[in-house]
C-alpha cells in the first residue's frame, strides 16, 4: 500500500509560487477596494480621554474612521475555565485604556494605503500616561501598577502542578543539587508576509467573506462572530496562500476583526496589510520566560527530583483562543521531557506587562524547557565529574520502557531517545568533529560542541487539550475525500498549510489508499465554507491529525471503489486491489478496470450498482489522537572569535525520528527551517524595549533575523519509529528544529568557554555578552 | 509604511539639480540610490517636501585615476558622486587596484549585492552615517569632497565635512559631485564587525600604514561607530615600532583608550572598545601583510 | 495636492503607460497599478529583499524606488522568468532543491539570483564558489528554509549555465 508515502514527491505548491502566481491576501484586487490604517498608541500605558478624528474624516480619500465607541466596543475574550486564571478582554480597538505601544485605538478607511496612513497621522487623542511595567520583575513588584484590575501582582495565571510532599526530603538528602536560573528573550515569529486581511460583504450569500493570512480559518471565524455578535454561518474565512505563520497567525488579530467590522458597516471591500513596523511592535511576540530551577541528583547522576518556578511574560492580554496560559502550562507540564524524573513540582505563571501580547510562537516553551534540562545535565555532570552524555543516558527513557508514563501524567509513545543520542555521537565521531574543534582551538579560535536530546509532543488531540480547560478546546480534525466522475480526487481539510507542503503530503497519503497517482489528488484547505470545522495548522498537528483524517476518509472511498469494481468484475471486494490507477483482481491478470471508469460508473450509471453503492464516491472522517512524540538529538559546533567575541555556527547535525516520513524533502525542509529559527533565538534575535516600554526593535536592522551568512548547512539523519497512536504512523515534526537548537547551541558556547569560569544560561548569547563575561572572569 | 507626499523633480544635469535646490529651498532633498533616504521616508521619519532625482545625470559615474593629482607620492583618484558601490567593487583598473585597492576591497562590507548595485559613493558621503565605509576612508585618505552649488564648485576636506550624526558641511543648496583622493594609499585597510553580514558596522576601523624594512614609519587610524562621525585617533606611538603583532595589538589597545563610544542594543560602550582594539590591531596586521607580504611582522598567532 | 506624473515603462517586454503619484513606490505601481503581484512587499525598508526586481539590468529593492523613477526603464519581474508555462532553469532548480516553503520570499530570491548570474556571465566569471553564493543569498531574508536549498539551487543553476555553449540561452 505504501507507494507514495515516503517518496520525495516534488511539491505541488512550487509551480505557482515560482511563477509569481501565488495568491496572497495583499494580491487580491476588488473594484472599489478600500484600505485600512490603524491609529496606534504611542504610550506603553495610558488613559485615553478623547479621540478627535475630525480632521481625518475630512482628509482626502477617506471614507470613514471608527473608534471603539463607533463599533460598540467589540472585544475578543480568550477563556480558561480555571480559578487560577484572570480573563482579559482584548478590545478590538482600545477604548479608555491602552496597555502597550502600538495598541490600536482607531481604524481609518481610505481609497489607498497612502491616504489612509496620511489621515491616521491626523487623529488626535488626549493621552494620560500611566506608570508602565516592562519586565517580569517589575510587574510582580508589590508597588507595580496593575494592567488589569483583578490581576494581583499582574498574574494572569498562577498554577502549582504535580506537587510532591517528598521533595523537601529528597533535596535534603541528595548527594548533589543543582540550582540555576534560565532566561530566554522575547522574540518575534517574523513571517515574511505580515498579517493581512480583506473583508467584503456578499449579499447573495448573506455573508461577510474575510480573506485572512491565517493558520486557523475556523478560529478566525469564531473570533469574528463572537466579537461582532453574529452567527458563524454569516462569516466565511478564506486563507489563500499564506506567507509563513510560525504561530503568529494561529491566534486572532484584533485588526482582522476591525477590518471585518468596517466592511460590515460600509458594505464595501476593505483590506489591510500589516507593515513590518506594525508586525514587529504591535502584533504578537513570544518566548520571554524565566526559569528558577533546582534539581537533585544521585551520586551516579540520576535525577531524583525536579522543582521549577516558571514565569512567562505574556504582554498585555490573553490571545484568542489559546489564552496566556499556553506558555506556562506547556512549560510546567512538559519540563521533564525525555528524562525519567521520579519526583516533580512546577509552578507556572503568566505575568502581564505593557508589551504586545504573546502568541504561541514555534516551539511554545519547549525550546526553553529543553534548554533547562540540557543545561541541568551539563551542570550535574560537571558537579559529579561524569561525562555529560553518560549522565543523559542514565536518565533517558530507554528502549523497552515505552509507552512510558511520566511523573507529569503524560504517556510517551514509542521513541528512540537513547538510540538517537547514540547515533548522533557516532556521527560526530565519524565526522571527526572533536578533532576539528581541537584544531580550531589550536589555531586561536574558541570552539565548542553542544548536544541536546529532546522529544516534541505533537498532534495534541481533544483528550489531551481538554486538560488545559480552554473554553475553546482544539484537537480533532475532519476531512472529506471525494472522487469526481473522471477519477480525480478532491480532499478538504480543516488544517491550513502555509509552507509545509500539505498539498503534496496529504495527496501522498490519499493516493496510496486509493491506488492513484498523487497528481490525481487535490487538497482544498483554508476555507470555512468548504471544510468541516477544524483547528488549523499549528502544534505540529496537521499531517498526523488532518492527514490521518484524510487517510481514514480515503479508506472509506477505497472500500466503495473495491465494491464497485467487485460488482463490475463479478469478484469479491476482498480480492480487489487498487494500484497505479487501476482496480485489479488478485490472482487474475485479465480482470482490471481503470479507476476513472469506476468513478464514471458510480456517477453516471448508478443503476448498474447495488443501491448502497450508488450516488457518488465521497466520505467524511475525523481523527482525534491523544498526541504523539517525535524525538531528536541535535549537535552544534560553534566558534567564538576571541577578538570580536562573535559566536558563529560552524556545524550542525540533527538525528531525527518523526516516525513514518511521508515526504523526506518536506521533512528535511521543516527541520532546517526550524533549526535556523532556533539558532537565531540562541545567537541573534531579541525584541527590546526602553524602560518606558518604547520598542527598540521596530525595524529589520534592529531585529536581527539571520541571513544565509549566519547559517551553516544542517546535516540530517533519520530514524523511523512509527507511532501506534497515529493513523499513518507519522509523528508531527514542524517545531522540533526550533526546539532543539537553542540548547545545542548554548551547550556548544559553554563548551567553547570551558577553559574559563564563564557559563551562560540565557539566550540569546550576544557578542557583547561574551565580551563582558570574559572581562568579568579576567578580573 | 508609505511615504508622505512630496513633489518629484528630475534633474538632467548638475546645473539643473543645483538650480532646483536653490529654487525649492531646504525642504528639498537629493535622491540618488535612495537606500538611506527612502527607508526613512517609508517610516515617515523623513518627509522632504520635494525630491530632486539625480540618477539620470550623465557623467557622474566614474573612477578616474588622476596622474596630476596633488599628492606627493603619486597620482590621485577621482570618483564621481553617482558611481555605484558595485562599480567600485568590481573595478579592474590597474591604477585603482595598485594605489587604491582598499576601495574595492572595502566595498564588500557595504550592504549586499542589490544595495551595492544601486547605492552611490556620493550618496553614502552625503548621508554621513558614522559607520559608513566610504566616510571613514574619505577621512583616512584625506579626500576632498567636491560640492557644486549656485556659487560654483568648492572642495571641503573630508576631515571637516562630517559634523555629526547624518550632518555635513554641505549647504542645503549644494550637491556632492565628486570625491577626490589626493594620493595613492597602497597600505590602507578597512575592517569592521557587525553581527549579521551586510549590516552597518558596530565598529569599523580604517588604517593606513607606512611600513618598510619591518618597521612602521607612520600610520593613521580612523574609526567608525564609536562617535557621531568618523573618529581619528592618535597613532603617533606607532612611528619607529617593529611591524609585529604585539605592536598592532598595543595600538589597538591605545586606540580603544582614546574613544568614548555610544551604547545601544547592538553594543555596549565597553564592547565597542573591545571591538576597536581587535579591529585596529587586525587592520594594521593586514596592512602590514599588504605592504610587505611575509615580513617578520607575520608572527604566529 | 497630489504630484502626479505620466510615465511609460516596460515590464517583461511589455510597455505600459500610466499616471503615478510621485510617492508611489515602484513595488506598489507594479503590484497594484499593473497587476504584477508576484513582487512581494516584506519590509518596505530594503532589508528583506522580497520585492527585489531587475531594473535596467541591476537588481533593486522595488520598495526603495519610486514608480516615477522608472519612467523609460526596463523592468523584469518574477512573472518574466518562465518561457510561457515552462519554468526557467533557475525556477526548476529552486523546486528541485526545496528552496522554497511558503513562497513569499521566493520571487525576490529568484530575481536576485537571476541578476547576479547574468552579471557573472558578463564578467566571464569562471566559477562561482559556494561562499560567493552564500554571500549573495545573504542579501535577502527567508524565514522558512534555512537557506540551504536556496544556496544549492543557485549553485546548481550557475554550474549548468556555465557548462552550456556560449550564446545559448
Amino acid at each position: 500500500m505504501s507507494h507514495w508515502v515516503g517518496a520525495a514527491v516534488p511539491r505541488k505548491e512550487d509551480r505557482r509560487l515560482l511563477l509569481g502566481r501565488g495568491r496572497f491576501v495583499a494580491d487580491l484586487a476588488r473594484p472599489g477596494l478600500l484600505h485600512a490604517a490603524f491609529v496606534r498608541s504611542p504610550h506603553a500605558h495610558a488613559e485615553v480621554r478623547n479621540i478627535d478624528a475630525g480632521a481625518a474624516r475630512k482628509a482626502p480619500g477617506v471614507t470613514a474612521v471608527f473608534t471603539a465607541a463607533d463599533l460598540g466596543y467589540p472585544h475578543l475574550l480568550a477563556l480558561l475555565e480555571r480559578d487560577e486564571f484572570v480573563p482579559t478582554r482584548m478590545p478590538i480597538l482600545a477604548g479608555d485604556t491602552v496597555r502597550f505601544v502600538g495598541e490600536p485605538v482607531a481604524i481609518v478607511i481610505a481609497d489607498d494605503a497612502y491616504q489612509a496612513e496620511d489621515a491616521a497621522e491626523t487623529v488626535q487623542a488626549d493621552w494620560v500616561p500611566q506608570r508602565s511595567v516592562t519586565s517580569i520583575e517589575a510587574a510582580k513588584a508589590d508597588t507595580a501598577p496593575r494592567l488589569h484590575e483583578k490581576a494581583q501582582g499582574n498574574r494572569l495565571v498562577d498554577l502549582l502542578m504535580f506537587d510532591d510532599d517528598r521533595l523537601a526530603e529528597i533535596f535534603a538528602d541528595a548527594p548533589v543539587t543543582v540550582d540555576a536560573t534560565f532566561e530566554s528573550a522575547r522574540v518575534a515569529a517574523l513571517p515574511l508576509e505580515g498579517r493581512a486581511c480583506l473583508a467584503e460583504w456578499d449579499d447573495r450569500d448573506d455573508q461577510l467573506v474575510v480573506h485572512v493570512s491565517t493558520q486557523v480559518p475556523h478560529q478566525v471565524r469564531s473570533g469574528v462572530a463572537q466579537a461582532l455578535g453574529v452567527p458563524e454561518r454569516t462569516v466565511r474565512i478564506i486563507a489563500p496562500d499564506v506567507g509563513g505563520g510560525f504561530g503568529l497567525k494561529c491566534v486572532v488579530g484584533r485588526e482582522e476583526v476591525a477590518v471585518a467590522a468596517a466592511a460590515l458597516r460600509l458594505r464595501q471591500p476593505v483590506c489591510w496589510a500589516e507593515d513590518r513596523q506594525e508586525n514587529l511592535t504591535a502584533s504578537f511576540h513570544g518566548h520571554e520566560q524565566r526559569y528558577q530551577v533546582r534539581a537533585a541528583f544521585s551520586a551516579d547522576g540520576r535525577i531524583l527530583a525536579l522543582d521549577a518556578e516558571v514565569d512567562c511574560d505574556t504582554g498585555a492580554y490573553s490571545a484568542f483562543p489559546f489564552t496566556c496560559a499556553v506558555e506556562p502550562l506547556m512549560a510546567a507540564t512538559e519540563l521533564p521531557g525525555v528524562y525519567k524524573v521520579p519526583a516533580y513540582r512546577a509552578r507556572g505563571r503568566a505575568i502581564a506587562t505593557n508589551k504586545a501580547p504573546a502568541a504561541p510562537y514555534r516551539g511554545v516553551s519547549r525550546p526553553q524547557i529543553v534548554l533547562v534540562m540540557e543545561r541541568l545535565m551539563e551542570k550535574a555532570a560537571a558537579a559529579l565529574k561524569l561525562e555529560p552524555l553518560e549522565v543523559r543516558r542514565r536518565n533517558l527513557i530507554g528502549p523497552g520502557e515505552f509507552p512510558y508514563r511520566g511523573v507529569n501524567n503524560i504517556t510517551y509513545d514509542e521513541g528512540s531517545y537513547r538510540e538517537s543520542l547514540d547515533l548522533a555521537e557516532r556521527q560526530v565521531a565519524q565526522k571527526a568533529w572533536t578533532a576539528e574543534r581541537d584544531r580550531l582551538r589550536r589555531a586561536g579560535q574558541r570552539a565548542g560542541i553542544g548536544y541536546a536530546c529532546f522529544s516534541e509532543r505533537t498532534a495534541y488531540g481533544t483528550p489531551t487539550m481538554s486538560q488545559r480547560r480552554m473554553r475553546m478546546t482544539p484537537g480533532y480534525d475532519t476531512a472529506m475525500v471525494r472522487m469526481d466522475p473522471t477519477g480525480e480526487v478532491i480532499v478538504t481539510t480543516g488544517t491550513c498549510g502555509h509552507g509545509q507542503g500539505h498539498e503534496t503530503t496529504f495527496a501522498q497519503i490519499v493516493a496510496d489508499r486509493l491506488g492513484v497517482h498523487p497528481d490525481r489528488v487535490r487538497l482544498r484547505q483554508g476555507d470555512t465554507d468548504l471544510a468541516s470545522y477544524g483547528w488549523g495548522t499549528w502544534g505540529s498537528r496537521s499531517v498526523v491529525i488532518g492527514g490521518g483524517a484524510a487517510g481514514r476518509a480515503a479508506d472509506i472511498v477505497a472500500t466503495r471503489l473495491r465494491r464497485v469494481a467487485a460488482s463490475l468484475l463479478e469478484a469479491s471486494p476482498a480480492d480487489v486491489e487498487l494500484t497505479d490507477g487501476t482496480a485489479r483482481i488478485r490472482g487474475d491478470d485479465t480482470a482490471a478496470i481503470p479507476i476513472p471508469e469506476l468513478a464514471r460508473v458510480a456517477h453516471f450509471q448508478a443503476d448498474r450498482l447495488a443501491e448502497d453503492l450508488r450516488y457518488g464516491l465521497e466520505a467524511r472522517a475525523s481523527f482525534d489522537p491523544p498526541g504523539t512524540f517525535s524525538n531528536a538529538c541535535h549537535v552544534a559546533m560553534v566558534t567564538i572569535d576571541p577578538g570580536t567575541c562573535a559566536v558563529r555556527l560552524h556545524r550542525y547535525l540533527v538525528v531525527e525520528d518523526c516516525g513514518v516520513v511521508i515526504n523526506p524533502v518536506v521533512v528535511d525542509g521543516q527541520v532546517r527551517g526550524g533549526v535556523t529559527q532556533g539558532v537565531a533565538a540562541a545567537l541573534l534575535e531579541r525584541v527590546c524595549f526602553d524602560p518606558d516600554g518604547q520598542p527598540l526593535s521596530a525595524t529589520l536592522m534592529d531585529y536581527l533575523a539571520p541571513t544565509a551568512a549566519e547559517m551553516c548547512d544542517v546535516d540530517i539523519v533519520h530514524l523511523q519509529t512509527p507511532s501506534s497512536f497515529s493513523e499513518t504512523g507519522a509523528k508531527g515534526m514542524g517545531e522540533g528544529g526550533t526546539i532543539g537548537a537553542p540548547a545545542a547551541v548554548l551547550n556548544a558556547i559553554n563548551d567553547a568557554l570551558s577553559d574559563t569560569s564563564v557559563r551562560f544560561d540565557h539566550i540569546p548569547v550576544l557578542p557583547q555578552h561574551v565580551s563582558a563575561a570574559l572581562d568579568g572572569a579576567a578580573r | 509604511m508609505k511615504p508622505a507626499p512630496f513633489a518629484y523633480h528630475r534633474a538632467h544635469s548638475v546645473g539643473e539639480a543645483v538650480a532646483l535646490l536653490a529654487e525649492l529651498g531646504d525642504e528639498a532633498k537629493i535622491l540618488a540610490g535612495g537606500l538611506s533616504l527612502v527607508p526613512m521616508m517609508n517610516f515617515r521619519l523623513a518627509r522632504p517636501a520635494a525630491l530632486i532625482d539625480v540618477t539620470r545625470i550623465e557623467g557622474l559615474s566614474y573612477l578616474r585615476p588622476d596622474p596630476a593629482g596633488p599628492g606627493s607620492q603619486g597620482g590621485g583618484l577621482r570618483i564621481g558622486a553617482l558611481t555605484t558601490h558595485r562599480a567600485v567593487e568590481t573595478s579592474r583598473d590597474p591604477a585603482v587596484l595598485s594605489g587604491f585597492g582598499v576601495l574595492p576591497r572595502s566595498a564588500r562590507w557595504i550592504g549586499h549585492y542589490p544595495i551595492r548595485s544601486r547605492g552611490t559613493f556620493g550618496g553614502s558621503i552625503a548621508h554621513a552615517d558614522p559607520a559608513s565605509e566610504w566616510c571613514l576612508l574619505a577621512v583616512l585618505l584625506g579626500a576632498q569632497v567636491i560640492l557644486t552649488g549656485p556659487r560654483g564648485r568648492r572642495a571641503v576636506p573630508a576631515a571637516g565635512f562630517f559634523l555629526g550624526y547624518y550632518t555635513t558641511a554641505a549647504s542645503p543648496d549644494e550637491m556632492i559631485t565628486e570625491l577626490s583622493f589626493p594620493q595613492v594609499a597602497p597600505g590602507a585597510v578597512l575592517t569592521e564587525f557587525a553581527q549579521r553580514q551586510g549590516d552597518f558596522a558596530i565598529v569599523a576601523a580604517a588604517v593606513s600604514a607606512d611600513i618598510s624594512g619591518g618597521v612602521c614609519r607612520s600610520a593613521r587610524v580612523v574609526l567608525g561607530g564609536v562617535g557621531p562621525r568618523p573618529v581619528q585617533v592618535n597613532a603617533d606611538a606607532l612611528a619607529g615600532q617593529p611591524a609585529s603583532a604585539s605592536t598592532w595589538q598595543a595600538m589597538g589597545e591605545h586606540a580603544a583608550s582614546q574613544i568614548d563610544p555610544p551604547e545601544d542594543t547592538h553594543g555596549s560602550a565597553e564592547y565597542r572598545r573591545r571591538l576597536t582594539a581587535t579591529l585596529v590591531s587586525r587592520a594594521l596586521a593586514e596592512a602590514s601583510e599588504v605592504i610587505e607580504p611575509g615580513e617578520p611582522g607575520e608572527d604566529a598567532r | 495636492m497630489k504630484d502626479t506624473h505620466a510615465i511609460c515603462l516596460t515590464v517583461n517586454g511589455r510597455e505600459h503607460e500610466l499616471a503615478v503619484e510621485a510617492r508611489r513606490t515602484l513595488a506598489d505601481v507594479l503590484r497594484h497599478d499593473l497587476g504584477y503581484t508576484g513582487t512581494h512587499l516584506g519590509c518596505e525598508h530594503g532589508v528583506c529583499g522580497a520585492c527585489t526586481i531587475i531594473l535596467d539590468n541591476a537588481p533593486v529593492r522595488a520598495c526603495l524606488v519610486f514608480g516615477v523613477q522608472a519612467d523609460g526603464a526596463e523592468v523584469r519581474t518574477v512573472e518574466g522568468l518562465a518561457d510561457g508555462e515552462q519554468l526557467s532553469d533557475l525556477q526548476q532548480a529552486f523546486s528541485d532543491h526545496h528552496a522554497l516553503q511558503c513562497g513569499f520570499c521566493t520571487p525576490g530570491f529568484l530575481m536576485l539570483a537571476e541578476a547576479y548570474l547574468a552579471e557573472a556571465t558578463d564578467r566571464e566569471e569562471d566559477q562561482l564558489t559556494e561562499e560567493q553564493v552564500r554571500e549573495l543569498v545573504a542579501s535577502n531574508l527567508c524565514r522558512c528554509t534555512g537557506y540551504q536549498g536556496i544556496v544549492e539551487a543557485v549553485l546548481a543553476t550557475a554550474r549548468t549555465r556555465r557548462s552550456r555553449p556560449k550564446g545559448a540561452t
